[in-house]
């Protein structure tokens, strides 16, 4: 399951996360940058991803450019409700992931839906069909991240 | 901004990544009946426009390791939640950086970082980078650590409409 990474892998990985040039060889230059063939370099990137070190490899869009509707929504739900709510919840295909977290409000949804009106729609729904109060935090900003894994 | 038929089917065809060859455009461009030139000069285009972020690769978080994750959360004053909200994002280990609104009396919470790490003990240390960074300004703060996930579905990015 675990393999280690070399350093060469990590390097890769590291660079990988740079924005790659839009031009017909963009794996050339990561050859060029690292000492190794282009061909290497497809192979080790495939190699990566199919032992599940890259989700993927691509463009990475802004979903609200193209024009969807997203929200972060949070409830409160009792302990001994939890399982219950849940499967009305995740029941709903607009809700995009859901995680548990340990807090009062201890579930934590992102609603994605084609226009602003169906986030307050689907949370009014999930209220109905939970009789639990759905709070709403959508972004009233993005600031800008420079994130990396360190590989 | 717009968005034409073939900018909708390039999107659709590239969502899901693009294959891993030497020349991966020439390849899409193929099946989309157009020219490699044609494609990046439109792909160039969309990320001009700030439709496309980013060429590149996805690391996976819990695949290298870094499997506790923590939504941080602050309470700043609303003068300055702008200017110090780009100076946590800025921070090298925030994957995530938002304004939200409060929701008041239960929610007095108004910056949201999301932060990942090998063990909750490093997200907490880089909790308190963060808390250095916003100093006075910081009202309050709490940390969320998610402890299941529930659902996780790909994103899917409509590239039907227009």
């Amino acid at each position: 399951m675990t393999r280690d990474l070399s350093k060469l892998d990590r390097q890769l990985i590291n660079r990988l996360q740079d924005d790659l040039p839009l031009v017909s060889n963009p794996f050339a230059t990561i050859g060029d940058d690292l000492g190794l063939s282009e061909q290497d370099i497809v192979d080790k990137v495939r190699q990566l991803r199919d032992d599940g070190f890259l989700t993927r490899f691509g463009p990475f869009f802004d979903a609200e450019a193209l024009g969807g509707a997203f929200c972060l929504c949070a409830m409160s739900v009792p302990e001994d409700r939890f399982e219950d709510v849940l499967t009305k919840v995740n029941a709903h295909a607009e809700v995009a992931h859901n995680y548990e977290r340990d807090h009062r409000l201890n579930m934590w949804f992102v609603l994605a839906t084609e226009s602003r009106g169906d986030i307050m729609r689907t949370a009014k729904e999930i209220e109905h069909d939970t009789g639990l109060e759905v709070l709403l935090f959508p972004k009233k900003r993005e600031f800008f991240v420079g994130f990396r894994v360190n590989a | 901004m717009t968005l034409d038929t073939k900018d909708r089917a390039i999107i659709e065809a590239t969502q899901a990544g693009l294959p891993l060859v030497p020349q991966p455009f020439a390849v899409v461009a193929e099946t989309l009946d157009m020219s490699e030139n044609e494609l990046l000069a439109r792909l160039k285009s969309l990320k001009s426009q700030g439709i496309i972020r980013r060429i590149g690769a996805a690391p996976n978080h819990y695949r290298l390791g870094m499997t506790a994750n923590g939504m941080s959360v602050w309470d700043i004053d609303d003068k300055v939640v702008d200017e110090l909200g780009e100076q946590v994002g800025s921070l090298s280990f925030v994957t995530h950086c938002y304004r939200r609104p409060r929701a008041l009396p239960v929610w007095r919470y108004n910056l949201f970082a999301m932060v990942h790490g090998n063990s909750r003990e490093e997200v907490l240390i880089k909790r308190d980078r963060i808390a250095d960074l916003l100093g006075e300004a910081c009202r309050a703060s709490d940390i969320l650590f998610s402890t299941r996930i529930l659902k996780k579905t790909g994103m899917r990015l409509s590239g039907q409409k227009g």
